[in-house]
């Protein structure tokens, strides 16, 4: 059984990049446009590994952590936060909030796939 | 195509809807909207761009995406201000943001000094020691700080997993090894690494795993893994919350201490950990258990805390058919020996039998961390990918995206299914059924709902106005900057639908029309205050929907149609008699004319060496129709009507030798019974017929699409006065009119070839194909054949 992920950000473009590089990595993919969608989706689908990009309508990155982490079905979800900036304070943040690790963008396939290894089986 | 293409192509179709949406944003901040979501949303806009321009390596898009993000992003902490003058900067930003990416688009190139003045006057924006603390006075690449720049696509393969990702039999290290002392290392002194790893509780709450972080450190090298868990208290004291467990890792090789630190970079803040050349004195003495209140327990397994405890617990769950391992195996891990296994396949072989009477033992405790377990199976559910391809950049309204190509294959089925019903209906007819019959009764209910699905199907393709309307504050100000006038634009209706081939051929006309608007109709701001005007002009862009048709409307509130000029050029030029007696709304039209300049010298602007004849040909190919009105001191207003749709038409049904043929209602001004002596013959068989004192060509549409070789006699047919995309008159003459209806269009160029004078065709009830007339063909073909009488043509 693939593992499954569970990618929220607002960017069809990123949506579409991490897509391809999960899938070809073997990974099953699911996806959603903001926060708000993305706890949703985690609720109905479930996922083995949640990542989230910070800045998005409705809801951004943080709210997803905290989201994820007061699912109790979640609580152990691993949180990988897609970020531009390699801006400490937001990082330090996620960090905070219980995010698992980060992913900085623009990323290529291996080190996204790597980034995920080291939280997911 | 490429998926790295491709991705590249929803890249820039993103960048369209994003530079819309930052567009709209801005624009309600020039009006003063500062509330945060609009800034936040402008400042989404411009980072998803340089996000994603990042990821296709586009420095210069990045270069200047970033600066102007900056700019936002302290307007986004309160930091910058919005005033009227930084809304404008912000505006222009966007045009040139803009630019870049449509730049990047082509692969073409920017205007490289607009890029250094914009830059500059962003930076402007900020105050100066700000902008240095933020590096936007920096030359250099905005992203030198970033690892891993630029998106390289690696081809990773499932079959082979073991190439990239050597299985590690982690669980049985961890388990095993707490048998074993750390000493028992290999004490051959190869190069390598000795690590400590103390993770704490924070570890495991945000979903870290030390078994994970183990297994990548085994990618770097031969790893040799003690675990010392002196510190596991005994059960009854054991904290679900707390962490309890040290590993020392021998790591052989030559990796570098930053590749060795990398793989703790999740963890490294909430673990003790401590990396040490081999050889040398390890800092911390590892045999030490952690400082709590440590027991004497011989607790034979590797858990701690909650969360590591249950993973473990649910994998032996999960491999529970799988054959325990020797009570006390090597300690050493044969890493590249492991047999192939998807990655997602839990750790296999662990100390079953140890953990199973932890677990027993643990069973209280476990009833309440059960519900915290991660699932270690998913199950894979088909509803997920409808999720994965809904794109819509925000939830609001559930939409989906679907291919024109599938839209089009429904609305021609559609078509089909409008025509089949017809026939029927006429079949019916024919077989002598009484109208109230229960089978012409039924036919009508299905010509009912046949109907409604077109309609339906046609509003699929329906799309609102708004993507072109979105492209205008732009050029609005790019105009009005040229030609040194102040401008506010009004949009109205941007939501009206129509058609999406429609929507994709608008842009040029409103364009023009707007461009003509600011440059021929706004006075400058010194003329209108000395008119008592206020300096700024309006410019007004509507759309609306009015008898079926769209109607769009440009409106200016400058200084009107001089019509003395108009009426003087036109009759210079030759386009009216000296002595025509026009009315107001007439001279206004002039315009139109082909060949009609207002303006002395042809202005780069709204010229370019075409007039409104051209906006006007481009209408009427659309089968739309445009005119003017004016009031002279107070402005002028432009009207243009265009059909919701291409896909159906509406036609006059007619018949020429006995062929049934269809007009475009769009073309028809009227129709009249010729009499014999309002025809003339102009040398061999070319006829005019005099309407109303207006000479026009007499087409005979039988001879012109060569059914027959005789003319009808006039008198015995009827004229249809069509007025063709060019403006030119012509009189069709036809045999009889069977009637006004829509009709689906075919072309005849996908299914046969082009024929001079048929537009494409159509299908009728009967099931008989009808050509669609193309009039404008037909009226240029007689024109130029008899091209004296254009110089005798009035309007």
């Amino acid at each position: 059984m693939n593992k499954t992920v569970l990618t929220i950000d607002d960017s069809r473009t990123m949506r579409e990049m991490l897509n391809m590089a999960l899938v070809q990595a073997g990974y099953r993919v699911i996806q959603a446009v903001d926060g708000v969608e993305g706890l949703e989706v985690l609720r109905a689908e479930g996922a083995d590994v949640v990542i989230t990009d910070i800045n998005m309508p409705r809801m951004d990155g943080f709210g997803v952590i905290e989201g994820v982490r007061a699912d109790p079905a979640h609580r152990a979800t691993p949180i990988l936060v897609l970020t531009t900036e390699s801006d400490a304070t937001k990082k330090e943040r996620a960090r905070a909030a219980g995010a698992t690790g980060w992913i900085v963008k623009p990323f290529n396939p291996t080190k996204l796939v790597d980034a995920i290894r080291r939280v997911a089986a | 195509m490429d998926p790295f293409e491709s991705i590249k192509a929803t890249f820039f179709q993103e960048c369209e809807e994003l530079l819309t949406d930052m567009e709209s944003g801005l624009l309600a901040m020039e009006q003063g909207d500062d509330d945060s979501e609009t800034i936040n949303a402008v400042f989404r806009a411009v980072h998803s761009v340089k996000g994603g321009a990042g990821a296709f390596g586009l420095e210069e898009l990045i270069r200047f995406a970033h600066v102007f993000e900056t700019v936002l992003d302290e307007m986004r902490s309160g930091k910058l201000h919005l005033t009227d003058e930084v809304a404008k900067v912000l505006l222009r930003a966007s045009d040139v943001l803009a630019d870049h990416v449509a730049a990047a688009r082509s692969g073409g190139s920017v205007d490289e000094g607009r890029t250094v003045g914009m830059i500059a006057d962003l930076q402007a924006l900020i105050d100066q020691d700000r902008a240095a603390e933020l590096g936007l006075n920096d030359d250099g690449d905005p992203n030198a700080g970033e690892e891993d720049f630029g998106f390289v696509p690696v081809v990773l393969s499932l079959d082979e997993p073991t190439a990239d990702a050597p299985e590690v039999d982690v669980a049985a290290l961890m388990a095993a090894a707490a048998a074993e002392p750390a000493e028992a290392a290999n004490p051959v002194a190869a190069p390598g690494w000795r690590i400590t790893f103390r993770p704490k509780a924070e570890m495991y709450a945000k979903a870290n795993e030390a078994a994970l972080v183990l297994r990548e450190l085994a990618r770097l090298g031969e790893v040799e893994v003690a675990l010392d868990a002196d510190a596991v208290p005994p059960l009854d004291q054991l904290s679900a919350e707390q962490a309890y467990l040290t590993w020392t890792i021998r790591l052989s090789g030559d990796k570098s201490e930053a590749e060795v630190r990398e793989v703790f970079e999740f963890v490294e803040d909430d673990c003790e950990l401590e990396v040490t050349r081999e050889g040398e004195t390890a800092a911390a003495d590892v045999a030490t258990p952690a400082d709590d209140d440590a027991s004497a327990s011989a607790v034979e397994a590797a858990a701690a805390a909650p969360l590591d405890l249950d993973a473990l617990l649910a994998r032996v769950a999960g491999s529970a058919e799988e054959p325990a391992p020797p009570a006390a195996p090597e300690p050493v891990a044969a890493a590249p020996a492991a047999p192939p296994a998807p990655p997602a396949q839990a750790p296999a072989n662990l100390d079953v039998v140890g953990l199973i009477a932890l677990a027993e033992k643990a069973s209280q405790d476990h009833a309440q961390t059960q519900a915290v377990a991660p699932k270690v199976e998913q199950k894979a559910e088909p509803k997920a990918e409808a999720r994965a391809s809904a794109g819509a950049p925000t939830a609001a309204t559930p939409t989906i995206r679907v291919d024109l190509d599938r839209v089009d294959r429904l609305i021609n089925a559609v078509g089909e299914l409008v025509i089949q019903q017809a026939m029927l209906s006429q079949r019916v007819f024919e077989s002598g059924l009484a109208r109230s019959s229960d089978v012409a009764l039924g036919l009508e209910d299905l010509e009912l709902l046949t109907r409604e699905i077109q309609d339906s199907v046609m509003a699929i393709r329906a799309q609102p106005v708004k993507s072109v309307f979105q492209r205008m504050p732009r050029l609005v100000r790019e105009v009005a900057d040229m030609v040194g006038k102040k401008v506010r634009l009004v949009m109205d209706g941007e939501n009206t639908e129509v058609d999406k081939t429609v929507i994709e051929r608008l842009s040029d006309p409103i364009t023009h029309m707007l461009r003509n608007a600011i440059d021929h109709g706004l006075e400058t701001p010194e003329e209108r205050e000395a008119g008592g005007k206020a300096a700024e002009g309006t410019v007004r862009l509507a759309a609306l929907h009015r008898g079926g048709r769209i109607v769009i409307e440009v409106q200016d509130d400058g200084r009107g149609i001089n019509r003395p000029r108009v009426r003087g050029i036109a009759v210079s030029k030759g386009l009216i008699a000296e002595d025509a007696v026009l009315s107001d709304d007439e001279i206004d039209n002039l315009i139109f004319l082909p060949g009609f300049s207002t303006a002395d010298v042809v202005s780069d602007i709204s010229g370019r060496g075409v007039g409104m004849d051209v906006v006007k040909r481009s209408i009427q190919a659309l089968g739309g129709r445009i005119s003017i009105t004016s009031e002279p001191g107070k402005g002028s207003k432009f009207s243009m009507s265009l059909p919701l749709t291409l896909a159906v038409l509406d036609g006059m049904v007619v018949s020429a030798a006995d062929q049934t043929l269809v007009a475009p209602l769009s073309n028809i001004v009227e129709s009249l019974t010729p009499r014999a002596e309002d025809v003339h013959l102009i040398g061999g068989r070319d006829a005019v017929i005099c309407i109303r004192d207006t000479f026009v060509p007499l087409i005979d549409v039988g001879v012109a699409l060569g059914f027959r070789d005789t003319p009808l006699p006039p008198a015995s047919g009827v004229a249809v006065l069509v007025e063709s995309e060019g403006g030119g008159k012509a009189a069709l003459l036809v045999e009889a009119i069977q009637g006004q209806r829509q009709v689906v269009i075919k072309s005849l160029e996908a299914n046969y070839q082009h024929i001079h004078g048929v537009a494409a065709a159509t299908i009728l009830g009967d099931g008989r194909v009808a050509l669609i007339l193309d009039v404008d063909a037909l009226v240029t073909t007689s024109r130029r054949k008899a091209p004296r009488i254009e110089k005798r043509m009035a309007v």
